[in-house]
């Protein structure tokens, strides 16, 4: 794994290279959730400039870590971060949505290599973190198991199952990021339905909690490593974000929770992120 | 057919075999160790089984995260609670995710008898077959169990299989063939076929002794796999008999039966007459009584077979 210094300056190119794509495949397939890719941008490079141990020339390999993407409406990121990281290539940005290829809405593992798991309806990923987790406990190896989840995600009641899971086998090599852009698709997080004191909540169901402003590349670092040296149970990192994050006229707007970018706002877009 | 054996029992000491010759075989449980009798897999095998208590929506998916991670997880609870809370996760992480994952449903039925209509598992064969790539299956007895315990963890793919609590006749032979796909022809007849799965082969043989008392040879088809169907022996059958009965333990609303039908009718439409639970919950009441009160039993069958054939003769 490269060094902090070396892990930070990839994951800025990293994250910067994946807005721009996540752009342009929301601006050509006319469709898809632009507004929480963005928030979950940086935190995704950084995982995979920092952290993950995975071969884009053997996607499966017995070895790997895992990255699940529980709220799956972010797919675009997840395909930007694997384009970068060569799993998939830059010109198949077109094929986001469409009949053919191998980047559908939300993510499928059968059709795109370094996705492990379907996701679309939330709430599924931390129990499926656990599983891959507790396996590789048994199998006595130290692979970890990322799992992202979006905040109004949490209100899916299988999350706080999987929390107890998780916590009750004390699982060190689960790590939890939590993309806490404040808003979901009818409006403000706060006001369809509260999630209260969210870091005590996961507290008190025993897990190790990171609260970080999850644009700021260094604290997602830390935060990461902190999780990875954590061995008592679970961690997990409530990343403070922005929805729209790096382009002005998307950030903290619900509206952009799924919307296309018109051609003007693709140019406006790209202008920004050049 | 005197002596009578639990199918989950069968399907306990199969586990903890399989669990011996292949150490990729994970089982997990939501608090119904006892019932589903995996906990002798647990006392075998403790590091491998894995209790994630009373919560299916989790079990189901976390199976999957084991699958992902190169396991072969048996995912265990009541047919009705798994399928019920479970199916979401069964659809997304398990099946359209193409896991290898071995999903296993008990009490099935009307097993759990006096506990009566909130725990009378009637829909779980259709909400499994309506999902594509799952395999579904309820074999018919103990020795039947046995085998299949086998040949779901060496088929790649998602299973959903029932498993009888209720001590049932044995209608198969330890040399039987078993092989998924591939329905067993337990008696073979010319006049009436009955296609039975689970603990409603037995009752399909008592009612084709009674049928030959009255002159018709019934053929009695084991469908102990409900998808895929084994579309070759029932259209050779139906082919020869023209008249069906269907009887399972299970609602005729979209099961087995309505999976026989579904085929037939594009293939060889013949009279399709249903044995299983109407558009009824349960009551609270023995085994018998229930049985009884749904229709599930020999003299239905019988009763079912003959409309079949004067509606053929029409």
């Amino acid at each position: 794994m490269p060094d902090k210094e070396q892990a930070l300056a990839a994951a800025a190119r990293t994250a910067k290279n994946m807005r721009r794509a996540i752009i342009r495949m929301t601006h050509l397939a006319q469709g898809g959730h632009p507004g929480g890719c963005l928030s979950a941008t940086d935190l995704l490079a950084a995982l995979y400039e920092g952290f993950m141990r995975v071969d884009p020339r053997d996607p499966r390999r017995s070895d790997r870590d895992f990255f699940f993407l529980s709220k799956g409406h972010a797919a675009p990121a997840l395909y930007a971060v694997l384009m970068e990281k060569g799993f998939l290539n830059p010109w198949e940005i077109t094929d986001f949505r469409a009949k053919t290829g191998r980047l559908p809405a939300y993510p499928s593992c059968e059709l795109t290599p370094g996705v492990d798991i379907a996701s679309g309806s939330l709430g599924q990923g931390l129990s499926v973190a656990n599983g891959a987790a507790l396996a590789a406990r048994l199998n006595g190896t130290d692979q970890r198991a990322y799992v992202m989840l979006g905040d109004g995600e949490l209100h899916e009641g299988q999350v706080w199952e999987a929390m107890m899971t998780a916590a009750h086998f004390r699982l060190a090599n689960v790590c939890a990021i939590v993309d806490y852009n404040k808003l979901q698709l009818d409006g403000p997080v706060d006001e369809v339905k509260t999630l209260g004191d969210l870091r005590g909540k996961w507290d008190r169901f025993g897990w190790h909690v990171l609260e970080i402003n999850g644009h700021d590349l260094s604290a997602i670092y830390d935060a990461f490593a902190a999780a990875r040296d954590w061995q008592e149970g679970p961690s997990v990192l409530i990343a403070h974000t922005v929805k729209g994050k790096g382009i002005s006229f998307m950030e903290d707007e619900v509206g952009w929770h799924a919307a296309a970018p018109s051609d003007e706002e693709y140019a406006a877009a790209m202008k920004e992120l050049s | 057919m005197d002596v009578k054996i639990a199918p989950r029992e069968a399907y306990g000491r199969a586990l903890v075999e399989l669990g011996r010759e292949n150490e990729d075989i994970v089982v997990l449980d939501a608090d119904v160790a006892k019932a589903s009798m995996t906990v002798l897999f647990k006392e075998a095998f403790p590091d491998r089984f894995f209790d994630l208590g009373i919560a299916e929506s989790d079990i189901m998916a976390t199976g999957a995260g084991f699958a992902v991670a190169g396991k072969i997880p048996f995912v265990n609870a009541y047919a009705n609670f798994l399928l019920g809370n479970g199916w979401e996760q069964l659809r997304l992480s398990i099946c359209y995710a193409g896991q290898n994952v071995k999903v296993v449903g008990h009490n099935i039925g009307a097993s759990s008898a006096k506990d009566g209509p909130t725990h009378l598992p009637l829909e779980d064969i259709a909400l499994a077959r309506v999902i594509p790539g799952l395999t579904v299956l309820e074999p018919a007895d103990a020795i039947e169990m046995k085998k299949a315990v086998r040949a779901v963890a060496a088929h790649a793919g998602p299973v959903y299989m029932r498993v009888g609590r209720m001590p049932t006749p044995l209608v198969t032979r330890e040399d039987d063939p078993f092989v998924l796909g591939r329905a067993n022809i337990l008696r073979p007849g010319r006049d009436v076929t009955i296609v039975a799965c689970g603990c409603m082969a037995a009752k399909a043989l008592s009612a084709a002794a009674e049928l030959a008392a009255r002159g018709l040879e019934a053929e009695v088809v084991n469908l102990h796999t409900i998808k895929p169907l084994d579309e070759e022996t029932l259209l050779a059958s139906a082919r020869k008999t023209r008249a069906v009965v269907t009887a399972e333990e299970h609602s005729t609303r979209a099961g087995m039966g309505s999976a026989v039908a579904e085929f037939l009718a594009g293939r060889c439409p013949v009279p399709v007459r249903m044995v299983g639970s109407r558009d009824i919950f349960g009551i609270c009441a023995s085994y018998e009584d229930i049985q009884e009160f749904f229709g599930m039993t020999a003299a239905k069958i019988v009763e079912e077979a003959e409309k079949a054939c004067s509606m053929r003769d029409i």
